[in-house]
């Protein structure tokens, strides 16, 4: 049975530190490589949490303006990817409120409280069900099914789960609890399962 | 163990977070339920066409766009 490996712990120093390091020492050029490296995913982050193309962009560059007037701030002993996805996860919640002037937007919005109850659609899946659809299809199915989740639930399987964080992480980057990061991981991924599976479930007749 | 029993120790599972004890406990559950068997597979499934399947691609026009932006910025001192 396969399993999804907890990403292990370093030893050795992160070679980002080294890159931190230069650009505090005024090395501009190290900076470049370091958003070079995590452009992509904060660009990512941003979207799924802002839902909005011209937010994430804004976001990007903000967080890493951000994150480079701030640098003296990091600390070694924290990850600078995580340190830079606590500033776009910042960005992001502050673009929300401005753009819904008036609502409040926190990390509970819309979050259930009811714990896992036992999952209604028992259709299996076709396998590897993903090979029924092309790729701007694919893209268009899961960006549509992950956007109809609550935000709380959203957010933290996007850490978790897409961007590899880990429970702890995510905890202190919302400033959640434990359990509460545990339930929402839990709520975000049957729920996502249940709405796949109106796409990927094996159709009735198909063979095993 | 009870379906819900076991629904609740769900991510643990996927984590790979559970002591040897408590996944022969699941696995037995697995045995004999194949609900939680078609959950549980299938939300593995879930986690890794996410984690596989980009769905906001940067494009490169704009990636550039943006990088040339920041790093103007920040050769100016922000």
């Amino acid at each position: 049975m396969s399993t999804i490996q907890p990403i292990a712990g370093e030893l050795e120093p992160h070679p980002d530190v080294a890159l931190v390091e230069r650009v505090r020492g005024g090395d501009v050029q190290a900076y470049d490589l370091l958003v070079r490296k995590y452009d992509r995913q904060i660009f990512r982050i941003a979207q799924h949490i802002t839902q909005n193309r011209e937010d994430a962009e804004d976001v990007m560059q903000d967080a890493f303006l951000k994150a480079y007037e701030k640098l003296d701030q990091f600390q070694g002993n924290s990850k600078f990817y995580t340190w830079l996805v606590r500033i776009a996860v910042n960005e992001s919640l502050m673009r929300l409120r401005k753009r819904r002037t008036g609502k409040m937007i926190s990390i509970d919005e819309d979050v259930e409280t009811e714990e896992g109850s036992v999952p209604r659609d028992l259709a299996d899946w076709a396998p590897d069900p993903e090979q029924n659809y092309s790729q701007s299809e694919l893209a268009e199915i899961l960006r549509k099914t992950i956007q109809g989740l609550p935000q709380g639930f959203r957010v933290v399987f996007v850490l978790r789960d897409v961007e590899g964080l880990s429970t702890e992480e995510t905890a202190e980057m919302l400033s959640l609890s434990i359990p509460a990061v545990k339930s929402r991981l839990l709520r975000a991924r049957l729920q996502l399962r249940e709405r796949l599976s109106r796409y990927f479930r094996r159709k009735k007749g198909a063979e095993k | 163990m009870t379906c819900t029993e076991f629904l609740a120790l769900l991510d643990d599972l996927i984590d790979d977070s559970v002591t040897p004890e408590v996944r022969a406990q699941l696995q037995q559950h697995l045995h004999g339920c194949e609900h939680c068997e078609v959950t549980l597979n299938t939300t593995r499934k879930t986690i890794e066409i996410y984690r596989s399947h980009e769905i906001y691609d940067l494009p490169a026009g704009l990636r550039e766009r943006l990088h040339a932006a920041i790093m103007a910025r920040c050769k100016k001192g922000c």
